[in-house]
C-alpha cells in the first residue's frame, strides 16, 4: 500500500478487536505484534477494542479479530455486533475457534451449580448469587462459529504474534487493493496449530 | 525401517502413477515409507500388529470403489493407488475434525501438546477449526497408578497401549470395553490402574500413546514427551536376539 492511500482518511480501513470468554491472552500476543504496530496503524485505524475507550460496536468495521468462546450472554450481544458491522471477522484465538478451557466447563452440566461453586460455596463471607454487573451464563458456552459467521479462523492458545501478522497484514494488503480474503495458506514462516 | 534380506522386491505395484518394487507380503504402508511416500497414520505402529482403526492412512484403489487401509492393504501384481488427492484429503480431514469433537482434546493445557500426533494431524490436514458439535465427554480420569496417569477424555482408541502391553510386555493389562461414543479403554477387569498387579510399571504404554491420554505424573502442560518408535527398536532387536545369551547358545 502507498504511503497516499495510507493516509486518505476515506478509504482508511478501519480495524476492531473484540473479547469475549477469554482470558485476554489473544490481545496480549496482539500487543507482541510490537514495533508491527506502526505498521499496522500506518494500514488502518484500530476503532473498538479493549484497547479503545468506545463503548459500542461501531459500523463499517473492515476487519474484527474476535478472541474468546461465547459463553454468557454479552457475549452472544457482542458477536452479533460484531458480525452486523464487520465487513470480514476473524475467529481469534483457541477459545473462540474451539470453545477451548472456557468451555470446559461444558461437561459439568447445569451452569447454576457452577455459579454456586464460585459465588455462593467458595467465598469466605457474604457469598450470594450475582445479580448484577457479572452477566448471567449461557446453558453452554460455545464456539463462536456457532454462533455467527466466520471468515477467517486463526487457531493457537495464543496465536503468536507472527501468526497473527501472516493474517492481518495479508487480509488488510488485499483489503486495501480493492480484493476480498486472500490465499490464507498457512504454510508460512510458522504452521497453523491449536494449543 | 528394517533392511529386508533375502528375494529382492519384485511385487510391481504403483503408487501416485509412480512404478514401485514391493516385497511380497508387504503392507501398502510399508512400501510407501520405504520409498518415501508419506501416508499419515494414527492407530498403525511399526513393531504391532496391525489394527486398521483409525481410517487415517485410507488410499484410493484403482477399480475400488471403497477406500483402503493402506496399513492393512497387502500389496498384490498390479496394484495402483492414489495416495493424496483432494476426496483423501477431505476424508482424512473430517476423521481428524471427529476426533477433536469426540473428545475434549484441549491442547492449550495438554501435557503431550506438542508431542502430540493428533495435533500434528490437524497441522498436516489444515484443521483450523471443527465443523461438528463438541460432545464434551466427561469420561473418567485415572490416577490410580503411582507413575502415570489416563485422562480418557483425550484418548483416540487407537489400541496401541493395548497392543503393546499384550504383544511386546506380554502383561496384557489394557483392553477396550463398551462401544460407540461410551468406548473406553479398561485397565484389569475394569478396575483403578493402580491396583492392576498385571501392570509391570514398564510404561510403554505412556511412551507409545500418540496423545495426551495416557502420561507420567508430574507433567505440565506439553511437558510430556512420547517416543512411539521405542517399539519398532524393540521388536528389532529382538528378532535379532540381542538381548540373548550367544555365549549359552554357541
Ligand atoms: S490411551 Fe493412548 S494409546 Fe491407549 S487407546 Fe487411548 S490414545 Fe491409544
Ligand atoms: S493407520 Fe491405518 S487404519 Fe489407522
Amino acid at each position: 500500500m502507498s504511503a497516499e492511500t495510507a493516509v486518505d482518511e476515506t478509504t482508511r480501513l478501519r480495524v476492531a478487536t473484540a473479547w469475549l470468554g477469554g482470558c485476554s491472552g489473544c490481545h496480549m500476543s496482539f500487543l507482541d505484534l510490537d514495533e508491527k504496530l506502526l505498521d499496522l496503524a500506518a494500514m488502518a485505524d484500530l476503532v473498538y477494542g479493549p484497547l479503545t475507550d468506545t463503548k459500542e460496536f461501531p459500523p463499517n468495521v473492515d476487519v474484527t479479530l474476535v478472541e474468546g468462546a461465547v459463553t454468557n450472554e454479552d457475549n452472544l450481544e457482542l458477536a452479533r455486533a460484531v458480525r452486523s458491522n464487520s465487513r470480514y471477522v476473524v475467529s481469534f484465538g483457541d477459545c473462540a475457534v474451539s470453545g477451548n478451557i472456557t468451555s470446559l466447563r461444558n461437561s459439568m452440566g447445569d451452569p447454576t451449580e457452577l455459579v454456586r461453586r464460585v459465588y455462593v460455596d467458595h467465598p469466605d463471607i457474604n457469598g450470594h448469587f450475582p445479580s448484577e454487573v457479572v452477566p448471567a451464563l449461557l446453558p453452554h458456552s460455545e464456539p463462536l462459529h456457532e454462533v455467527i459467521p466466520i471468515d477467517v479462523y486463526l487457531p493457537g492458545c495464543p496465536p503468536s504474534a507472527e501468526r497473527i501478522w501472516t493474517l492481518l497484514s495479508r487480509l488488510l494488503e488485499s483489503l486495501a487493493a480493492g480484493e476480498g480474503i486472500p490465499d490464507l495458506t498457512w504454510r508460512g514462516p510458522e504452521d497453523l496449530r491449536f494449543g | 525401517m528394517r533392511p529386508r534380506t533375502g528375494p529382492r522386491p519384485n511385487v510391481p505395484v504403483t503408487i501416485d502413477g509412480v512404478e514401485h518394487q514391493a516385497y511380497e507380503g508387504e503392507t501398502l504402508l510399508e512400501l510407501a515409507r520405504r520409498v518415501g511416500v508419506r501416508i499419515p497414520t494414527l492407530c498403525h505402529l511399526e513393531g504391532l500388529s496391525v489394527y486398521g482403526g483409525c481410517r487415517l492412512c485410507v488410499v484410493e484403489v484403482a477399480g475400488d470403489r471403497r477406500l483402503s487401509p493402506a496399513c492393512a492393504l497387502e500389496v498384490t501384481a498390479e496394484l495402483e493407488v492414489t495416495t493424496q488427492s483432494w476426496d483423501l484429503h477431505e476424508h482424512r480431514r473430517r476423521i481428524v475434525e471427529l476426533l477433536f469433537a469426540e473428545g475434549d482434546h484441549v491442547c492449550a493445557f495438554c501435557v503431550s501438546s506438542g508431542s502430540c500426533e493428533l495435533q500434528d494431524l490437524a497441522t498436516e490436514h489444515d484443521v483450523d477449526h471443527i465443523h461438528y458439535d463438541f460432545a464434551h465427554p466427561d469420561q473418567a480420569v485415572d490416577a490410580s497408578h503411582p507413575k502415570y496417569s489416563l485422562d480418557r477424555n483425550r484418548c483416540v482408541l487407537c489400541t496401541r497401549c493395548v497392543r503393546v502391553c499384550d504383544e511386546v510386555e506380554g502383561a496384557h493389562v489394557w483392553d477396550m470395553a463398551m462401544r460407540g461414543s461410551q468406548g473406553r479403554i479398561v485397565a484389569g477387569m475394569d478396575q483403578p490402574w493402580g491396583e492392576v498387579a498385571d501392570c509391570t510399571w514398564c510404561g510403554k504404554c505412556v511412551l507409545v500413546c500418540p496423545t495426551g491420554a495416557l502420561s507420567f505424573k508430574g507433567r505440565a502442560t506439553s511437558e510430556m514427551v512420547h517416543d512411539p518408535d521405542v517399539v519398532a527398536f524393540l521388536a528389532a532387536a529382538r528378532e535379532d536376539g540381542e538381548w540373548l545369551d550367544r555365549k549359552a547358545d554357541a
